[in-house]
């Protein structure tokens, strides 16, 4: 990658109640292309768009985000670059007491001072982009979660920001949703240049839009490449994930103590 | 034994810690002042739904408080055959007492579950945390207006319910059980100073406002953010804005009137 990284991380380490969730992972995002981050559930995927955010900082380690040393930034610096930085939550995390043009409308509102007849069409462009350009006057009780998330994505690229990382899109998505989102997802990248940081357990819908993927397990990168490099890589874990086999060299336990003395069938006590 | 006393250091440290987090948490948010323009629309907001809901019990409460001690009051003072100072000892009760500390209880109740609930779900459906990822601090933008709404509101609440309960305790003072207007009044106005009285009730009440505020804003923000977490953070909020605004009324009325 090199210079073209938009993203890079450096032996970044972090704990999170006494439990290490990176252990010296690195890690770099090229520049307008679509990164998918994958790996099972509870490895840390949230966590780490949360570090690039600069909402949590690691313990340590590099975290470099177009050129700016992520953890060091001061507070304005930060509030600066997040600006650039467009984010799809889980959950899509809108503001449950605006209407939906009124969420897209926030970050304009905030950050600009732009006329109303100006911001109102900006609005609508992004919920035309998203297909819902006729739902602006619901509230977000009112739709279902395809919809929320859509409405959220159009939120996050309000500001035309450089870069937008999407955590689990697909995760609870009928199949009709899912193909939308996937398409809006690449059509943002291609018309926009965004650069696009995708986090996933969904191998399948993961690997057939993204340039580039890595997958992460056990706080490391234990694979990365194009998808074909992916698929054909010989590393029994990545091909384990890959493939969704239960157990393996990914353990699908979370660490405990042994099954026989936890369920106090150890004999001796 | 040994655990004991572990346990007991945990929990004095864990009260020692969140102290020092609840003081940090206030810093950040006096801190961040917003800009007017921005920052006084919410705040409006925010003194609706904290200070103008909070009204109709305010009111209602002050009128049955009040009644009550027209009372009571004129039971015991016609034992002595002074019912004529009811109207002294109703306002002066309200005033200094009964006015901000039972708004301040009735505030927490109404008010302050109502932000830490809000709040506490903010939390749990990641809106804070995406307010945060555009660039907004949640600190100025959510918590900040709802701290000064508290502030501003505690001290008119309290003014109201006194001035609702005096008239609560001329209803039955006067209206019902007959003691002469001329000395109800009278006394009321000849023995309620406005800086002993007045003064220090508003002193009281802005302090209850702040830290029942605090408090609710506080817990909201610190809760797990799960529904155990939020309704947990909810009860917290009414258990120690209450015990705080019964402990400080203590401390304040020591200071206050204390000097015999
Ligand atoms: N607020 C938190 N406090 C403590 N541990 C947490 C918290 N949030 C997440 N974790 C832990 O961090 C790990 C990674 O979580 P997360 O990044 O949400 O995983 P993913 O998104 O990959 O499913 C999990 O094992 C989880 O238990
Ligand atoms: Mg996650």
């Amino acid at each position: 990658m090199g210079s073209s990284a938009y993203i890079s991380l450096e032996n970044v380490v972090f704990s999170r109640s006494g439990r290490r969730i990176f252990d010296g992972i690195s890690l770099d995002i090229p520049r307008g292309k679509v990164t998918a981050i994958m790996g099972p559930s509870g490895t840390g995927k949230t966590t780490l768009l949360k570090l690039i955010g600069g909402q949590l900082r690691p313990d340590s380690g590099s975290i470099r985000v177009d050129g700016h040393e992520v953890p060091r930034l001061k507070r304005t610096a930060l509030y600066a670059l997040r600006q650039k930085m467009g984010m799809l939550f889980q959950s899509g995390a809108l503001f449950t007491d605006l209407s939906v043009f009124e969420n897209v409308a926030f970050p304009i509102r905030v950050h600009t001072n732009l006329p109303e007849d100006m911001i109102r069409d900006i609005v609508l462009m992004k919920l035309e982009a998203v297909g819902l350009r006729g739902a602006r006057d619901l509230m977000p009780s009112e739709l279902s979660g395809g919809m929320t998330r859509r409405v959220a994505l159009a939120r996050s690229i309000a500001l035309d920001p450089e870069l937008i990382m999407y955590d689990e899109p697909f995760t609870g998505q009928d199949p009709i949703a899912m193909g939308v989102l996937v398409k809006l997802i690449r059509d943002l990248n291609s018309s926009m240049g965004l650069t696009s940081v995708l986090v996933s357990h969904d191998v399948t819908e993961s690997l057939s839009i993204c340039h580039f993927a890595c997958i992460i397990a056990d706080g490391k990168v234990i694979g990365q490449g194009t998808p074909e490099e992916l698929r054909a890589h010989e590393s029994e874990r990545v091909q384990q994930f890959l493939q969704g086999q239960p157990d393996g060299p990914v353990p699908f336990h979370y660490p405990a103590e042994d099954a026989t003395t936890d369920f106090g069938l150890g004999g001796k006590v | 034994m040994l655990d004991h006393v572990r346990a007991l250091g945990r929990t004095g440290i864990d009260v020692v810690v969140s102290f020092g987090r609840s003081g940090q948490f206030l810093f950040g948010v006096l801190r961040g002042v917003p800009k007017p323009a921005v920052g006084f629309p919410l705040l409006v907001r925010q003194i609706y739904s904290v200070g103008v809901l909070s009204l109709a019990i305010v009111v209602v409460s002050g009128l049955f408080i009040g009644m009550v001690l027209g009372l009571q009051g004129y039971t015991i003072l016609s034992d002595y055959g002074s019912e004529s100072a009811i109207g002294q000892m109703i306002a002066l009760t309200l005033v200094r007492e009964l006015g901000p500390v039972v708004t301040a209880l009735l505030f927490a109740g109404r008010a302050g579950s109502a932000l830490t609930a809000e709040i506490g779900l903010m939390k749990a459906t990641e809106q804070l945390s995406s307010m945060e990822m555009m660039g907004v601090d949640p600190l100025r933008r959510v918590i900040s207006p709802r701290l000064w709404a508290g502030f501003y509101t505690m001290p008119v609440l309290a003014l109201i319910f006194s001035v609702v309960g005096i008239w609560g305790g001329m209803l039955v003072g006067v209206e019902w059980l007959g003691v002469y207007d001329g000395s109800f009044w009278g006394n009321m106005q000849s023995s309620v100073e406005f800086v002993d009285d007045v003064l220090n009730g508003v002193i009281k009440s802005v302090v209850f406002g702040f830290v029942c505020a605090w408090i609710a804003v506080y817990q909201g923000y610190d809760c797990v953010p799960t529904s155990a977490g939020i309704s947990s953070a909810t009860t917290k909020t009414v258990v120690y804005s209450s015990l705080a605004v019964l402990g400080l009324d203590f401390v304040l009325t020591a200071v206050m009137f204390g000097n015999f």
